[in-house]
């Protein structure tokens, strides 16, 4: 259960752009997070509210979008999404795809602020 | 009221990987080989390294760093095969990251030695989130965990560079099969290097330390791009 660090984290980094920017009112903070990253969508929605408290971000709502593991087949010379995370191989033609392009991701995209 | 769209597209782990990146370029200026050790609770780390250590002391500086939630009872194991053993206890915390990192190094001024091995906390899915500055992560699965963790686990073996499946000497008492486990962990990292051990017979030792002496011929070689 690491999603705490996570979100406390985030929140931080957070705080810190909305002060760089004469501080924001955060309504909905926009994140990413890749399928691959090893992080729980529900325990960090979960953790995100708890962390909140207390900070200027308190009351604001988290949006998780998930993102999907995007690899590139060698073969077909093509993206493509692995049939799981547990077989990361082309869906087509069943290679093996050790590089992957996506689904890793762990980022703030955007944040709804009141005007 | 309005509301209006702020546009940031920053990393959440940023301030942990700004900091690998910096203890990375100290390794790679020392010639410090650093290599990340993680498994569940149990899979044999601490068994490993002390054969590491033991191993790699004769022609080699070595020194490791072992994270617990709590105890010191690793480095006082550790500390047969070498005195560069320190402990870093995180108390609640389920995985090691790049600031306990460079907190430990600073209390501990130690002269950069050829290895470092930095032994994570038992678990397989925080450590995946956490760059700690290490050229190589190994995972650790033993014999009788059973196969099919890698497909359980597939975050933490497809971040990790070479797999090492340890206990090799109980496989046939766990009725465990190699040949399945092997097809699993290239099914989540396609084309990773896999050594099987066993700690307690030395079996399989002798390749791994070829693999790191190689490994840290690259690392003198080419300070700045060290890479499997």
């Amino acid at each position: 259960m690491h999603e705490l660090s996570i979100a406390i984290s985030m929140i931080d980094q957070i705080v810190e752009e909305s002060e760089s920017r004469g501080g924001l009112a955060v309504e909905v903070v926009h994140m990413r997070l890749g399928i691959f990253a090893g992080v729980d969508k529900a325990a960090l929605l979960f953790a995100y509210e708890l962390a909140c408290e207390g900070t200027p971000l308190q009351g604001s709502r988290l949006v998780i979008e998930t993102v999907p593991l995007v690899v590139f087949c060698p073969i077909c010379r093509q993206q493509k999404t692995p049939p799981s995370v547990y077989e990361i191989c082309c869906p087509e033609c069943l290679s093996p795809t050790p590089e992957i392009l996506s689904g890793r991701e762990m980022e703030v995209a955007s944040l709804e602020v009141t005007a | 009221m309005s509301t209006r769209i702020v546009e940031v597209r920053a990393k959440v782990m940023k301030q942990n990987d700004l900091l690998a990146r910096t203890l990375r370029e100290r390794f790679q200026r020392d010639a410090t080989c650093v290599v990340g050790l993680v498994s569940s609770p149990g899979s044999g780390k601490t068994a490993f390294l002390e054969k590491l250590l033991a191993g790699l002391s004769r022609n080699y500086r070595v020194a490791a760093l072992v994270g617990d939630l709590a105890t010191e009872n690793d480095a006082a194991r550790l500390q047969r095969a070498t005195p560069n053993v320190k402990q870093i206890t995180t108390g609640t915390i389920c995985h090691l990251d790049a600031q306990m990192i460079e907190k430990a190094l600073k209390e501990w001024k130690l002269d950069a030695p050829d290895f470092l091995f930095i032994e994570n906390v038992g678990n397989l899915v925080c450590p995946s989130s956490y760059d700690l500055g290490e050229e190589l992560r190994f995972v650790l699965l033993s014999a009788t965990e059973g196969e099919d963790k890698p497909l359980k686990y597939p975050t933490i073996f497809n971040s990790s560079d070479v797999a090492i499946i340890t206990k090799m000497d109980l496989a046939d008492a766990a009725e465990f099969d190699v040949a399945m486990a092997r097809h699993n962990i290239e099914s989540v990292r396609p084309g990773m290097r896999i050594f099987e051990v066993s700690s307690k017979t030395s079996l399989g030792m002798e390749a791994i330390f070829q693999f790191l002496q190689t490994q840290r011929t690259r690392t003198q070689e080419a300070p700045l791009e060290a890479a499997l």
